[in-house]
């Protein structure tokens, strides 16, 4: 099949000569030209390219030697001289000659060859070549060794594979599963995908690749063969491949080879020898040196070869032991049941205490202890360390200002810390938003920064640590910091806050947490959800936790989360009213006020109280709640901190603070306003959880009376 | 099943000898003798399922190619395989950047080149 072509090669070939005698010709007279050195170049190395695939490998390598010398000059470390010129003219010469002889040995022909090899060498050698940079040409060759590899050993090895490719995989061309289809050429194969990576639908990026596999293969053909498979994407993928048959043998085993198995293996000695030296009770290896049996040197090479073992066993062990995984929704009941194991914990102690019995009360605080331990305990298991969303922000900061244009990296910290599961997953949103306002509005344009004298590449800091029942969660950017005169001059277009308002800096900052603040209208692209900061300011406080802000003009802003550890036990403040009790998430109380029936004044229909020097509407539990009674004389008020304001609840009684696992309400009633589950208290009771936010915004539509609260408990 | 391939060489004769092995093999072929050349057929072509590129050529080099080929949507995920030397280890990094999906060492067999289109195309 090839022999059609050579001719046409040989045409080819004698064509580019002609070319190059042309252009060396007129490299002569003008020695420096580029072009010419390139066009001399290519024609030269498009013969050498050629001239193996035609059967002619001596003009291949001879026209490599000369190849070689060009592409020197045409980089300049080697000088065009007209020495060289004679030379190259004199190789092309040659090589016509060498094209006539059809390869063929001829020993004149040889001669010549050998003769001109030396002088371009010589040539090349008066200046020595640079390290060359070259050749791989190891892993040109490869592709070969492949089929080399696949026949050589016929008997099989149980591989795993590891294969994660690079994200822009795709963008290269490559069928990923093309290759996972050749592996399973290879042999026995078994492929499972990582899929756990691949985001929501509407965050996918279909042209990023972000699945991985492990495959189990058993083949013949050996690790070359099997890695050959990914040489195309060798640079860009995580590749490993372990042998596992021998750990598969050994998680079977309970110990590890001993070391006379293992001379037996090795055809040292026979089983008897062993036998009977095993009966002495001293160490076999020193007995059977002893005996002259085997050698030193033989003993302690299979010692490593135990030692060896026992660490791939241990490792094995290690990895199946390191973690199980386990459906969410058995951690799930898991916590309920230990909720329930809490709550009746405490009826017990309560009913000990009662009956005054020192072995029942004995027996209870014991019981006390490890129901403390275990919730503890599994309540770290929902733990997940938050670091596992920080990559999906490491993106978007990539994403977002090639976008904008703007030159920004996200330095990450505490990546281990752990946080309860769901409050991850509800974190990731705000998050995201938080990110992309720090480099839309807090990152500077390059240019801006450079004339601020900062680094010209921005860093937005996302951080996370433990503090005490909370984590922190910072998003800290050094970028301009917050325009307050421009924050203060949208809030007015927006009507949020009155002309002539006097704010003082901490009040502007808190504007953009205002519903229906947002400075960047225009910006589909970045802020294009529609999501505000009030959105996020929202979702935390779902999540029980708060938004803070700092912010300092020129030098940067931090936006700082501060999120309950868990969901699912609460830090509480326990009310009484009437004969009713209730729950006070700790977290959004401001403070406690003692009041008297008669301090009450009202004002249009709004009672208002003065904490710390601020009017303060305030509601009584008893009325809003319907309860039966009078209230007493001196009452309390918890004043809290709702969405947009404070606000005082009226309260019989504050017990004190109750750590409380959150029960949901029934279906029935999921649509109750101002309710956010229940908890079981200690004799049996059912204590309400107040949801203050969305209590305090159904107070203030209630201004004018009864027909307007039921509306807003009801609102089903 | 359009199994169309193009082969983009100056040389004549690796152009041919490739076409044989390919059409041999039951795939179509086009061919086109520059980085040029070949761009400016791109637009007109259809169902190319992979590319085959030389990688010194005169106009408009392969590497070079690559590039503007990726620019367009249409073949922003086409298979391109790059002909290159032993000599010339560092032009695979290079290719891999510009968008190369994998590379041909010439000289080489028809197994080979075979074994490598099937391998990368669809």
């Amino acid at each position: 099949m090839i022999d059609g072509f050579k001719e046409t090669f040989r045409e080819e070939a004698e064509e580019l000569l002609t070319g190059l005698e042309g252009i060396l010709l007129e490299l002569e007279t003008k020695p420096g030209d580029q072009e010419l050195l390139n066009a001399a170049f290519r024609a030269v190395h498009t013969v050498k390219g050629s001239a193996g695939m035609f059967g002619f490998e001596a003009i291949g390598r001879f026209a490599h030697d000369l190849e070689n010398i060009m592409d020197r000059i045409r980089s300049g470390s080697l000088p065009m001289t007209k020495g060289f010129a004679d030379l190259a003219l004199a190789s092309r010469d040659h090589i016509r000659t060498m094209l006539a002889a059809d390869d063929a040995p001829e020993p004149d022909v040889d001669a010549r060859t050998a003769e001109l090899v030396e002088a371009l060498r010589a040539y090349a050698a008066q200046v020595p070549a640079p390290p060359e940079a070259e050749a791989d040409p190891e892993k040109a060759e490869r592709p070969e060794g492949k089929d080399a590899g696949k026949g050589s050993s016929a008997e099989e090895t149980v591989w795993r594979l590891s294969f994660k490719p690079g994200e822009g995989v795709f963008r290269s061309g490559t069928k990923v599963l093309r290759l996972l289809e050749e592996l399973s050429t290879l042999g026995d194969c078994a492929c499972f995908p990582h899929t756990e990576n691949i985001p929501e639908l509407e965050k996918l990026d279909p042209e990023t690749c972000r699945t991985s596999w492990d495959a189990i293969i058993a083949s013949g053909s050996g690790p070359e063969a099997i890695k050959d498979v990914f040489i195309f994407v060798e640079s860009e993928s995580e590749l490993s491949l372990d042998k596992i048959e021998e750990a598969a043998i050994l998680q079977e085993r309970e110990e590890p080879k001993k070391l006379g198995e293992i001379l037996i293996e090795r055809g040292i000695i026979t089983k008897a020898a062993i036998d009977e030296a095993l009966s002495s009770q001293r160490r076999l290896g020193e007995v059977l040196v002893e005996k002259k049996l085997v050698s030193k040197e033989q003993v302690e090479s299979a010692l490593v070869e135990q030692e060896h073992l026992k660490r791939v066993q241990e490792r094995q062990v290690d990895t199946g032991a390191a973690s199980i995984r386990v459906a969410s929704d058995k951690l799930d009941q898991l916590v309920d049941l230990v909720g329930e194991l809490v709550t009746l914990q405490a009826r017990l102690s309560q009913t000990a205490l009662g009956i005054q019995d020192s072995g029942l009360t004995g027996i209870s605080e014991m019981f006390d202890r490890l129901i403390a331990q275990l919730r503890d305990n599994t309540m770290s298991i929902r733990m997940l360390p938050i670091g596992s969303t920080f990559n999906k922000f490491r993106r978007v900061v990539r994403d977002l200002s090639l976008e904008l244009g703007k030159d920004a990296e996200l330095a990450t910290e505490g990546a281990d810390t752990e946080l309860d599961k769901t409050v991850i997953e509800k974190l990731g949103d705000p998050l995201v938003h938080i990110i992309r306002n720090s480099l839309d509005h807090g990152i500077e344009r390059p240019a801006d920064r450079i004339s601020a004298g900062k680094p010209r590449s921005g860093t937005i800091r996302l951080s996370a640590m433990h503090s005490g029942a909370y984590v922190l969660i910072q998003v800290a950017d050094d970028g301009g910091g917050l325009d307050r005169a421009a924050i203060k001059s949208k809030a007015l277009e927006r009507g949020i806050i009155s002309p002539g308002a006097d704010l003082v800096d901490q009040e502007i900052d808190q504007l953009i947490f205002a519903p229906g603040f947002s400075t960047a209208r225009t910006v589909t692209k970045v802020s294009g959800r529609g999501v505000g900061m009030d959105v996020v300011k929202r979702e935390i406080d779902s999540l029980g936790g708060t938004v803070l802000l700092r912010s300092e003009r020129g030098a940067g802003t931090t936006i700082t989360l501060k999120i309950p550890l868990t969901l699912a036990i609460i830090e509480g403040l326990l009310v009484k009213v009437a004969d009713e009790f209730y729950v006070i998430p700790l977290s959004s109380v401001d403070g406690c006020i003692e009041i008297k029936s008669d301090e009450v004044v009202e004002r249009d229909g709004k009672r208002i109280i003065t904490y710390r020097g601020e009017l303060l509407p305030f509601v009584p539990l008893r009325t809003w709640f319907d309860s039966p009674g009078e209230a007493p004389e001196i009452s309390q008020i918890v004043i809290v901190n709702a969405l947009e304001s404070r606000i005082g609840f009226v309260v019989d009684q504050v017990i004190g603070d109750y750590q409380t696992v959150v029960k949901p309400l029934g279906r029935l009633y999921r649509n109750v306003r101002g309710l956010s589950g229940a908890t079981i208290l200690g004799d049996g009771t059912v204590a309400l959880i107040l949801d203050v936010n969305r209590l305090s915004q159904a107070v203030k539509r209630d201004t004018s009376g009864r027909t307007g609260r039921d509306e807003a408990l009801h609102d089903a | 099943m359009a199994r169309k391939i193009l082969i983009i060489d100056d040389s004549a004769a690796i152009r041919q000898s490739i076409t044989y092995i390919l059409n041999q093999e039951g795939y179509e072929t086009t061919e086109a003798k520059d980085g040029q050349e070949a761009l400016d057929m791109l637009p007109t072509l259809e169902g190319i399922e992979l590319i085959i590129t030389d990688v010194n050529m005169p106009n408009l080099d392969g590497i070079s190619f690559i590039r503007k080929a990726r620019e367009l949507p249409k073949y922003r995920f086409t298979p391109i395989l790059v002909l290159t030397t032993e000599s010339q280890g560092t032009k695979m990094n290079e290719g891999k950047e510009a968008g190369a999906t994998g590379w041909i060492v010439k000289p080489f067999s028809a197994d080979k080149l075979l074994g490598i289109v099937r391998k990368v195309a669809e």
